[in-house]
């Protein structure tokens, strides 16, 4: 990481609501208190109209840019697009980032106690929507005092929450950036989800959810479910280019069954990887919460899911080689948002990386994301902030490169 | 507006002669689709200089970053799949320079800018023109188009029309010209005669005759 540019030392922070009255869910159930691990960089200007909301992905966190620490290897999920100078200039904008409603990063999910019986929720926490994390996420931003968000931005199910926001409040954002995305889950995507699932139903340590006080995870049951996640951000393309047919450590077949292919072992290490910073509940509830976002319903189509939110300002990315989110989805969404009027950029950015795409085209995401940003500063007359007395956001720490494997780390 | 021109992010290149005659055929404050808006250009003239709303719709990618970098909403998109997206007359104007050669079925296209649209600018390079007469009747060589030097065998593939054969396209399809400009390599030309054979390019506004 390019120490130069870097947010610096960040931290965590909490913010909780539903205290007395508890949150109602789209489900028709409710949950209370709830709490959103956010992150923010950047500081807010004088009239409050520059914070940019970032979302994340399936396993993403909170921790979108810098580091924890100054000794921390890695920095956040998104770093190379949010810091000084980047697409989303933190010397300009205030830059939020939340954990969703159901994850496992601080934000309230299935790990975390259930108050009325002192123990973790396990599956007795409620089946959440992508509608339900937007929505905390809407409370997370009135307690920020901030009134309408210049932009709301992410990719895959970050995607997803940015036109679930513009959908349904468009009162509060003045324009919307999805990425790599669909406004309405496939049924191959669904697919996709229930293999993983099922991969963490038939762990004998996931035990119906209630595992949290056992010595034994559903590691396994997780780490398969990263696995084929893990093929689908891939490219067939990329993955010639990444790993070929080599084998990893030996110089001819083996005629057994161990891991023998440089493809297993990267799945295998990145599969096991996963099951230390995510938890198997949680991907349950996440994925599922993807599987039922359809903003055609219920009226039946796109076009009238964003009638009311066509003074936004879109900018709509698709990649050429994403076979989990097609270009087509991005095109049927550009396609209903120009029948309500609205001012949209479109490209399908010629990439081989699949899925990943949006993350490692960091020089395009840059040039573009950047040119957006700096129109709607125009447009709308953002101020930049006040000069910090003292930099808040903590000195850049010089590290380490990042590890190579961090891209699928933060997708889905 | 007053802050868009003073950021203007826009450089002060010379329009294409073409896109100037186009730029100044419309009015302040108009609505502007610009199809296959190459690198934005024309729309950035028009959204700095008369403070239009303006759209495009381009096919490369390297435009449509180009687009993007100057501060225009540039959708990527096919011409030949139409405009269906784009509600009934939802623009004052919508310009189509220098591609119509290009395109399979120019009678949709040309409908549906009428459709979405208030008015059409349509440029056109003129296989009319007198040089290119000669070049088929002397060389006996199929002629580039004059202001769109390419040849017959290069990507993407062009069909030769003239000023004539477009009017009574126009006439056949039911579209009225109600302006037309002509120029001349890079210049223009102000003739009532004679102009399919004076003119390498022509300019027209469109609209529909049940007006």
């Amino acid at each position: 990481m390019d120490s130069t540019n870097s947010v610096g030392v960040v931290e965590t922070r909490y913010f909780t609501f539903a205290q007395n009255e508890p949150f109602q869910l789209e489900s028709g159930a409710t949950l209370g208190p709830v709490t959103v691990a956010y992150e923010t960089y950047g500081r807010l200007n004088a009239e409050r109209s520059n914070a940019v909301l970032i979302l994340h992905a399936l396993s993403g966190s909170q921790h979108a840019a810098g580091l924890h620490s100054p000794t921390d290897p890695k920095p956040g999920w998104w770093d190379s697009c949010i810091g000084p100078g980047k697409a989303f200039d933190t010397e300009r904008f205030f830059v939020i980032c939340s954990n969703v409603l159901g994850s496992c990063y601080g934000s309230t999910g299935p790990a975390s106690i259930d108050p009325s019986t002192g123990k973790p929720y396990g599956l007795r926490f409620p089946v959440v929507t992508i509608g339900d994390m937007v929505r905390a996420q809407v409370q997370l931003i009135d307690y920020l005092g901030i009134d309408k968000l210049l932009c709301v931005a992410g990719g895959s199910m970050g995607g997803m929450q940015v036109l679930e926001w513009a959908a349904h409040h468009p009162e509060r954002v003045r324009a919307a950036i999805p990425l790599a995305t669909t406004a309405r889950h496939s049924p191959m995507l669904i697919a996709f989800s229930e293999v993983g699932r099922q991969a963490i139903y038939a762990d004998p340590a996931w035990n119906h959810g209630d595992y949290y006080d056992k010595p034994q995870k559903p590691d396994a049951g997780l780490a398969v479910a990263r696995m084929v996640g893990h093929i689908t951000y891939l490219s067939e393309q990329s993955m010639h280019k990444k790993f070929g047919r080599r084998l990893n450590g030996r110089e001819r077949y083996g005629y057994e069954f161990q891991t023998e292919f440089e493809v297993e072992n990267y799945l295998k290490y990145n599969g096991n990887n996963f099951t230390r910073r995510f938890d198997a509940n949680s991907y349950l509830y996440v994925t599922k919460a993807m599987d039922y976002f359809d903003l055609s319903q219920p009226s039946g189509s796109l076009a009238a899911a964003f009638a009311n939110s066509s003074r936004l300002k879109y900018l709509v990315v698709s990649f050429t080689s994403d076979w989990l989110y097609p270009s087509y989805h991005a095109k049927e969404l550009v396609s209903a948002l120009t029948a309500t009027g609205a001012d949209v950029t479109y490209l399908d950015i010629e990439s081989t990386w699949g899925h990943d795409a949006f993350l490692l085209e960091v020089d395009t995401m840059t040039d573009l994301l950047g040119s957006f940003l700096e129109r709607l500063t125009r447009e709308y007359d953002i101020a930049r902030p006040e000069p910090a007395a003292q930099a808040q956001t903590g000195s850049a720490q010089a590290t380490e490169g990042s590890p190579h494997e961090t891209e699928s780390e933060v997708l889905g | 507006m007053n802050s868009e021109s003073r950021h203007s992010p826009v450089e002060d290149q010379p329009l294409r002669p073409d896109l100037q005659v186009i730029a100044e055929l419309i009015r302040p404050r108009s609505a502007v689709l610009d199809l296959g808006c190459g690198d934005g250009m024309l729309l950035a003239h028009l959204v700095s200089q008369k403070q239009v709303l303006g759209r495009g719709i381009e096919l490369d990618e390297a435009n449509i970053l180009t687009c993007v970098r100057r501060g225009l909403s540039v959708r990527q998109g096919n011409l030949q799949e139409g405009l269906a997206d784009y509600p009934d007359n939802s623009f004052d104007i919508v310009v189509l320079s220098q591609t119509l050669p290009f395109l399979d079925n120019p009678a949709m296209i040309l409908q549906e800018m009428l459709r979405v649209g208030q008015r059409g600018i349509v440029s056109f390079p003129n296989w009319g023109y007198w040089r290119c007469r000669l070049h088929l009747l002397l060389r006996g060589r199929i002629p580039m188009a004059p202001d769109l030097p390419q040849e017959w065998y290069e990507l993407p593939r062009w069909q030769a029309f003239t000023i004539t054969d477009f009017a009574h396209f126009c006439r056949q399809i039911g579209l009225r010209i109600t302006k037309q400009a002509y120029l001349a390599g890079s210049r223009r030309i102000y003739v009532r005669k004679y102009k399919n054979l004076l003119a390498t390019t022509a300019v027209f506004m469109l609209d529909r005759s049940n007006h």
